[in-house]
């Protein structure tokens, strides 16, 4: 079997193993083996030659995302081993908790390396419907809400990027012929110049729609904050961290697609102001959150908006802005729900005003917490901050009248973001949840792996070494 | 790849066939009802695709006319019944949009398909550019129900009859590839949200684009928003992480 196979398909074994397993400590370490193996499969990947096999194809695009799925699966399978005993689950939760996780990591996986636009969008699916069981697993009316909600939306969002598929096959179908090789990616872009722009236009539109609407952009982002807000932490920062990233992989290839096509209408434009539209939206939208996960769910929505910006400016420069974007945002956020997790778990409330003066009570996780808002937020040497000040350079030198309302909004998010950083982090302390503190294994699995990410997220900002630069180079050519 | 003049036809008459169940959905009050013409929905998907399969010498449609026979027509129909009678919902009447504004909008919906999809595809054959205008008018008249319907079995219906249409539009095409696993991946995405609605007793859809009633669900207002009684079979387990 070929690596790329064995990397989707490893998590997915482990899921039937981690379903069959009733003990909390016992599915929890399994959990965190099978995660550790995946990174391992992750990193030999590195090393794989790029090109085709069967319905998959390794190439510079996919290898550091897929990597970057594997460390934050790690991290999070570590964290939810500090924290799953304190859920209270039933063994019946505890299963669909554990096997649903590993279910979304191989489907992501999957996402990112199929070559295949039909494959891809099963990858998608499998894990929209993972996603959406580790939201609904509390089962409190919030959750079941919020799941709901999440399904409906995505659900309509990912038909209507089946129909896109269906359309760019037909598109595609005079010059490819029958058989697999018509829905293949790189085929597809080979041929695109060739094929009927009309149908292009209106498949990329579906496409656009679609997968936008899992990426979360505004208008189609309703979804997003509750969803992260009502599930487990763990979720939330895989949610944050990786499915956003395969979403908005699946949109990025769609506008390969079609702007290989001259004739087509260019679709960078879209892209730029769905954007837009995403950044201010949630640049104003931080401002009014009184709940610290929904705060950071729009974070979320906003950093998307920045990266398909990024991607729509297009370019060597606007694209390799957009990937380190991506990785960025993945780790960074994904660092501040380990912390906000922790910190709900210690007050008792995700409510702001209920976690305050956490540098008081609990000194290591407040500065913890101090640092990875601050690189969320884009203050350097964090990778936010290098893919922030690339996007604003490249589009106040190509667009300078972008430049304007894009800057606004990144001046308005970051000055949220520093408001509550220190509402949570500075000033007085609230009172703690009543009840037992969480042991020092809490601990423990919640600050290591926000600083392993925050370390990773500093390397990439300020010291990326000569490889991954080039592999990010290499995945910006083929995308711009 | 030249058809005579009948299978032409019937190719069409099968997509009229699925649109006009589309409109019957559209304005069906009863939930009962509802269900019953998305069971005549998936009969006549069934017959298009077996008939696509014949007409296109494409063998493995045979069996994407089987599933959804057995699927659409049958099965999850057979499912929704039991949800209603367990739920106590079949006398249920909705009034969510009246009749002939449900119409009305019905009938402008599928003419904006009909204006997106021919001045587009002019390029292409005229049997693939007519099923696809017929089955993007399904998808957005299910859609359309997704949106005007509040009771969470409508809103699935809708959303089925929605892939429903794709279905159809992934069979007009001649030779599209994994043609049988795309339409079985996304029967199983309908039967998740099936078996959701089942398992957790969901009577009401909450509203996704009404922002004036996200308010109170951003778990920031006083009330926690659910408004489904199935509020109490769903069991409260563990605190907030």
């Amino acid at each position: 079997m070929p690596l790329p196979w064995l990397v989707v398909f490893f998590p997915w074994v482990g899921a039937a193993l981690l379903m069959a397993l009733p003990r909390l400590r016992l599915a929890a370490a399994v959990n965190l083996g099978v995660s550790a193996v995946s990174l391992l499969l992750a990193v030999l990947l590195l090393g794989t030659p790029h090109g085709e096999q069967g319905w998959t194809r390794v190439d510079a695009l996919n290898q550091p995302l897929v990597l970057l799925s594997a460390i934050i699966g790690l991290t999070t399978s570590v964290y939810s081993y500090g924290q799953v005993d304190a859920k209270g689950f039933d063994h019946w939760r505890l299963r669909a908790y554990h096997g649903a996780y590993q279910i979304f990591m191989g489907a992501q996986a999957l996402a990112l390396l199929a070559d295949n636009m039909g494959v891809m969008w099963v990858a998608i699916e499998i894990a929209t419907m993972a996603s959406v069981t580790m939201v609904a697993v509390h089962g409190t009316p919030a959750a079941m809400e919020a799941a709901w909600k999440f399904f409906i939306l995505c659900g309509v969002g990912i038909a209507l990027a089946l129909f896109g598929t269906v359309i760019l096959y037909m598109a595609a179908q005079p010059v490819v012929g029958h058989g697999d090789n018509g829905l293949s990616w790189v085929a597809l872009r080979a041929v695109a110049a060739r094929c009927d722009a009309g149908l292009l236009n209106l498949a990329f539109v579906f496409l656009l729609v679609g997968y936008g609407t899992k990426a979360g952009l505004v208008p189609l982002h309703f979804w997003l904050p509750d969803a992260e807000a009502e599930g487990p932490v763990s979720i939330s920062a895989v949610l944050s961290g990786l499915l956003l990233n395969a979403a908005m992989v699946a949109v990025l290839r769609a506008k390969t697609i079609v702007a290989a096509n001259p004739e087509a209408i260019p679709p960078g434009p879209f892209l730029m102001a769905l954007g837009l539209a995403s950044v201010l939206l949630a640049a104003f939208a931080l401002w009014r959150r009184r709940d610290a996960r929904r705060l950071f769910a729009w974070s979320s929505i906003q950093h998307m908006g920045l990266a398909a910006f990024a991607f729509g400016l297009g370019g060597l420069g606007g694209t390799l802005a957009g990937l380190l974007h991506l990785l960025g945002h993945s780790l960074t956020k994904s660092a501040v729900f380990f912390g906000v997790g922790l910190a709900t778990r210690l007050k008792g409330s995700q409510k702001i005003a209920a976690i305050g003066g956490l540098v008081t009570s609990h000194p290591a996780l407040g500065w913890s917490l101090v640092v990875a808002i601050a690189a969320v937020a884009g203050m350097p040497p964090f990778a936010l901050f290098a893919s922030e000040f690339l996007l604003v350079g490249e589009t106040a030198s190509r667009f300078w009248w972008l430049a304007l309302p894009l800057g606004l909004g990144l001046f308005i998010a970051v000055a949220a973001k520093v408001n509550v950083l220190q509402q949570l982090c500075l000033g007085d302390a609230t009172p703690n949840a009543a009840g037992p503190p969480p042991g020092r294994l809490a601990f423990a699995s919640t600050l290591g792996p926000i600083w392993v990410h925050l370390a990773l997220a500093a390397v990439l900002g300020a010291a990326l070494p000569t490889g991954g630069a080039a592999l990010l180079a290499q995945a910006a050519e083929m995308l711009k | 790849m030249t058809f005579g003049q009948l299978p032409y036809d019937i190719a069409h008459l099968l997509g009229g066939a699925m649109l006009l169940l589309s409109f019957v959905l559209l304005y069906q009050r009863r939930v009962q009802a509802v269900i019953n013409a998305f069971a005549w929905q998936g009969g006549v998907l069934a017959l298009a695709a077996a008939w696509q399969g014949a007409m296109q010498g494409a063998p493995e449609l045979y069996l994407t006319a089987v599933i959804a026979f057995v699927a659409k027509a049958v099965l999850i129909p057979l499912a929704l019944r039991v949800i209603v009678r367990r739920m106590n919902l079949h006398r249920s009447v909705e009034t969510a949009l009246g009749i002939g504004a449900s119409m009305m909008a019905g009938v402008a919906v599928v003419a904006l398909a009909i204006l997106v999809v021919l001045p587009i595809t002019a390029g292409a054959r005229a049997i693939a550019r007519e099923d696809l205008a017929l089955a993007l008018s399904v998808v957005l008249l299910g859609m359309l129900m997704m949106i005007t319907r509040r009771n969470a079995i409508s809103q699935v219906v809708g959303l089925m009859s929605l892939e429903n249409g794709l279905v159809l539009a992934a069979v007009g095409v001649a030779g599209m590839p994994l043609v049988v696993e795309l339409s079985t991946a996304a029967l199983v995405l309908v039967v998740f949200v099936v078996a959701g609605v089942f398992v957790f007793q969901i009577r009401e859809r909450f509203d996704s684009v009404d922002t004036a009633a996200l308010e109170s669900h951003r778990g920031e207002g006083a009330g926690d928003g659910w408004r489904g009684e199935g509020a109490s079979e769903a069991p409260r387990g563990g605190g907030q992480p």
